[in-house]
């Protein structure tokens, strides 16, 4: 059943082109129906799938002279991942309501986005994954292009670029994988078992690793992101921080530190500026992506720079946890992943859509003066909500999550995690100055001239916040619900490679 | 299946032997003579219906005797040969050039329609011997007769100044690069005292390079690099794209580029067994493979990089295809039998999505006057299917999955590799190469589907005939991305029983 998140995401996109000429209601519908009907299926498989172990999907012959399969499974990461997706996919489509410019083919290209999504996630055949992960990056370039906002086409084109030079690294790394191991298979498994030299791991593993990395907004090579999140409209940057961005992650985990554990934590001969391993190299490289996108969302003047920025910073402790290598950070690392999804997505939201839709602008400046915390309070109270769970405040997903890495990174690089925590207090203080600047700025004249009113919130933004809102705090009260599949799926035998190295 | 293997010729089983090459040319007189007897008073749109159907019903015919009587044979030392491998390629061609002939039926650039599907025809025999030929002599005698009509089709647009000045370039560099190749094959010839591949393979073996062999090896990539519009060579291509009426730009595109490219393989890997040389980097040892692998290197490098400053639409592919020439020249340098299956899997995906495209640049042309970029700008709301067409191309050229261009370069890149694992370098080049290619192709999807529709653009209508085509071909290329054994089981199935 899980197989048909994927199908269901490319029918109904197909079947926008059915519809008639200028039917945006039913397009919007339609969309709706598709992502709920997808969201459905992901949670059902959430729910029935409780042991996290790996769960053949679907597995037929593709291209036998190959031994390329079509081979969909899912373990708890995934399930999680497809979880979120779901959630974002829905709540994405709840909050562009507003699109009436060439609708259909605004949410053809999203569900086009959204089932690729879905496939990568469910990929275990990488061949197979890297169609999926290709297939991404098409739409993302019209959504942002088509229907984005400030420099769009340089946004779009540079983001393009950057996912398309990130898989070229990837594709690399996997042909030499496939053709090394020699074993007619590009199954996950069968690459995973194959004990590649660690000489040819130390060289494939940054190769694949950075090549992923790059869609996760590795420091420095997250220069995409904020363009791309600024220049997106809202559903879009909703995806691209929620989900898309997410793959790289997935991908440095799943495939880079699966496939090339030795070229993670074997030492190099030499030290260079004191780093020893890859391991080292990427762990410190996550520490100054933390602190870098904090300091520099602070001096932000754009409000959607302010979250583009962040993402970078969040992005960065997902990285340091998968650095870790022990239990704790890495699973802290995917909890991360999900709680950065939703909340990435409910600051894209209040931002690009209630603020900016409104407004006509995202400059801190002018946003002051207009008092938004009496005109549309509901969008004050989300980002306050938003922003206090992103910053890490306890009961909602954040704090679970950043604890948790911070929790391994101690164990594993002590000096780091110091670093670490100043990059969290920083945090607080970019989230805070920019909704204090937002929100609740002294008006100095009078609130909004009564002649042009702000529309209000509409139900499907309250709708959407309130799913957000609502998946933040369920897995900040009870972590429990992810980390049951998660823990289970990071002890399965895929991983042998990664603990057999170093772990801890 | 009919097996002949004679030394000795018995004209009985040529005439049996060449079958689908005489129902070609009986077709194309047919197609002229009743063009020129019957339909001289006729609309340009009849006339051209009328012989390209003939022209097309004579492949067809030509496609089923090579299917329903296939025949096994290699009379005189492989001047003329017959095995499922060729009859493959042989029926490829055969299968693009029907696409070439239908394209051609909306244009409006020539009177001489009897003459120009004439041409096309004579073009598709030359291809046909000169894809069933192991030996010099018929090598040389069929790339003239392809050569030679193309240059003829490539001029066909009488009233086009540009048409003429391409098709003068063409013919000269063409001229000077038979000159090269068949200074290439006299010195062979000279080595060898034969004409035949094999003998010729036979009698270089030797530890060390002979001079005159380098120097033939140099003339001889200079011939047919020529011919595949590889780097250096390739100073033709974008005025032959440019100037030529598009039916003919697509076939000079897409057939004459499946011939060439078998028998560049054929040539160098049967011909030159034994002056291999490797080309793993740093240690370099002399034969036709450095050779090779550098014109790739230039041609990736060259192709992409110039691509990116086009404004037109043909020269862009133009550039694009001398980038293409030099993936699909890495398989000749990796010269295995799956670098053979994964040529030629590529090279005929790869003319689909070509003649897909200039499908659709004829129409746009016709509309608007010229294919700058310019004037695709807003493509999508005047013509939905020729731009979804145009797109899927585009996007199969730049090698995005699940098109058939992405299996294409995946399987070439792992042949490569797995033929020699010092080639790594070679692949990463042409990897990073197709990274940068995908910026230019998003600037033509970018003016279809995000620039605004001109204020002055007025209706549009699409002739049914290139909707349908166009669907029909990127169903093709959807269809090959996404089940590639359909044309790959087929390839070596071919392979295995050809014992190449």
């Amino acid at each position: 059943m899980l197989a048909w998140t994927i199908y269901i995401s490319f029918l109904g996109a197909a079947a926008m082109f059915l519809l008639p000429k200028g039917s945006v209601a039913l397009a919007r519908i339609l969309a709706l129906l598709t992502a709920v009907a997808g969201f459905a299926l992901a949670l059902t498989a959430f729910v029935q799938h409780r042991s996290g172990e790996m769960l053949t999907v679907t597995r037929v012959p593709w291209i036998p002279s190959l031994g390329i399969e079509y081979h969909l499974a899912a373990d708890g990461i995934s399930l999680a991942l497809i979880l979120l997706t779901g959630i974002v996919a829905v709540t994405g489509i709840l909050f562009s309501w507003d699109i009436d410019h060439r609708t259909k083919e605004f949410f053809a290209f999203y569900l086009v986005l959204i089932g690729a999504v879905y496939g990568v996630f469910l990929s275990y055949d990488l061949f197979l994954l890297f169609v999926f992960y290709e297939i991404v990056i098409i739409p993302k370039y019209f959504l942002i292009a088509i229907w984005g906002s400030t420099r769009r086409e340089y946004g779009a084109m540079k983001l393009v670029l950057y996912s398309f030079v990130g898989s070229a690294m990837v594709l690399v790394g996997l042909i030499a994988a496939y053709v090394v191991s020699g074993s007619q298979s590009m199954s996950l498994g069968d690459l995973a078992g194959y004990p590649f030299s660690p000489h040819f791991q130390m060289f494939a593993f940054p190769l694949v690793f950075v090549g992923f990395g790059i869609l996760a907004g590795l420091w420095p090579f997250h220069t995409w992101a904020p363009t791309g999140h600024v220049a997106a409209p809202t559903a879009a940057s909703m995806l691209l921080a929620g989900v898309v961005m997410k793959l790289g992650a997935y991908g440095c985990l799943r495939v880079a530190m699966t496939l090339f554990p030795l070229g993670l934590v074997t030492p190099w001969n030499h030290h260079v500026l004191g780093l020893g391993s890859w391991r080292g190299v990427f762990a410190l490289l996550a520490v100054v992506g933390i602190i870098y996108g904090a300091l520099v969302a602070l001096v932000q003047k754009d409000f959607k720079f302010v979250i583009g920025y962040s993402s970078v910073s969040h992005m960065g402790f997902i990285l340091l946890g998968l650095m870790t290598l022990n239990q704790i950070g890495l699973s802290g690392a995917i909890v991360q992943m999900f709680s950065h999804g939703i909340l990435a997505g409910l600051l894209f939201a209040v931002v690009g859509r209630m603020v900016y839709a409104r407004t006509h602008t995202r400059e801190l400046a002018a946003l002051g003066p207009m008092s938004l915390n009496h005109v549309i309070p509901f969008a004050a109270v989300a980002f306050v909500i938003a922003g206090m769970a992103s910053m890490g405040l306890p009961g909602f997903s954040g704090f679970v999550a950043e604890l948790m890495i911070l929790v391994g990174a101690w164990h594993a690089f002590p000096l780091l995690a110091v670093c670490v925590g100043i990059g969290i207090v920083i945090g607080v203080v970019y989230v805070w100055r920019a909704m204090q600047k937002a929100f609740f700025a002294e008006s100095r004249n009078e609130p909004a001239s009564p002649e042009h009113p702000l529309p209000p919130i509409s139900l499907p933004e309250r709708l959407g916040a309130i799913i957000l809102i609502g998946a933040s705090v369920l897995v900040g009260v009870y972590p429990q619900l992810l980390l049951n599949i998660i823990v289970p799926a990071l002890n399965s035998p895929l991983f042998d490679g990664l603990r057999k190295g170093s772990w801890q | 299946m009919i097996a002949i293997n004679h030394a000795q010729i018995d004209y009985a089983q040529l005439l049996q032997l060449v079958w689908p090459e005489i129902i070609l040319v009986a077709a194309a007189l047919i197609a002229v003579a009743v063009d020129l007897l019957l339909l001289r008073k006729q609309t340009p749109r009849l006339r051209f219906a009328v012989a390209a159907s003939l022209g097309s019903l004579g492949c067809v015919a030509a496609i089923l005797r090579l299917v329903l009587a296939p025949v096994q044979a290699n009379i005189l030392d492989g001047t003329l040969i017959a095995n499922p491998l060729v009859r493959l390629v042989q029926i490829a061609v055969l299968a693009l050039t029907i696409f070439i002939l239908l394209l051609s039926v909306d244009s409006k650039f020539t009177r001489h329609v009897g003459e120009f599907v004439l041409l096309v025809l004579i073009a598709t025999t030359g291809m046909m011997f000169l894809v069933a030929s192991q030996d010099l002599l018929v090598i040389f005698i069929s790339l003239e007769l392809l050569s030679l009509s193309l240059y003829i089709l490539a001029a066909f647009s009488k009233r086009s100044l540009q048409s003429w000045e391409a098709a003068l370039k063409y013919f000269l560099f063409g001229g000077m690069s038979a000159a090269f190749l068949l200074f290439g094959f006299s010195l062979l010839y000279g080595l060898s005292n034969s004409t035949s591949l094999l003998a010729i393979a036979g009698a270089i073996h030797s530890p060390s390079l002979n001079p005159l062999l380098v120097i033939a090896i140099v003339t001889t990539t200079i011939g047919l690099g020529f011919k595949v519009a590889a780097a250096p060579f390739h100073f033709w291509a974008p005025d032959v794209y440019q100037g030529a009426p598009a039916p003919s730009a697509a076939f000079i595109a897409s057939a004459s580029k499946v011939a060439s490219f078998f028998i560049f393989f054929q040539l160098a890997v049967l011909g030159f067994a034994g002056a291999e040389g490797t080309a793993a980097l740093p240690h370099i040892v002399r034969g036709w493979v450095p050779v090779l692998a550098l014109v790739a290197a230039v041609s990736m490098l060259l192709g992409n990089l110039v691509a990116i400053t086009q404004s037109s639409l043909r020269r862009l592919l133009a550039y694009s295809a001398v980038a293409h020439a030099g993936y699909m020249l890495l398989a000749i340098v990796a010269h295995s039998q799956q670098s053979l299956a994964a040529l030629l899997y590529y090279v005929i995906t790869y003319a689909l999505a070509t003649i897909g495209a200039f499908a659709v640049i004829a129409v746009v042309e016709e509309h608007k006057g010229s294919d700058q970029l310019s004037n695709f700008d807003g493509l999508a709301r005047q013509a939905p299917v020729l731009s979804f067409g145009l797109a899927i191309f585009i996007l199969s050229l730049a090698g995005i999955p699940p098109l058939a261009g992405f299996f294409g370069k995946f399987y070439l890149f792992v042949t490569v590799l797995q033929s020699s694992k010092s080639l790594l370098w070679l692949v990463v080049l042409a990897i990073a190469m197709s990274a940068v290619s995908l910026y230019y192709y998003l600037k033509v999807l970018k003016r279809m589907y995000v620039a605004a529709l001109p204020p002055d653009a007025g209706q549009f209508e699409s002739p049914v005939l290139s909707q349908v085509l166009v669907a029909a071909l990127a169903a093709a290329v959807v269809l090959l991305g996404c089940a590639p054994h359909l044309l790959l089981r087929w390839i070596e199935a071919a392979l295995q029983a050809s014992g190449l």
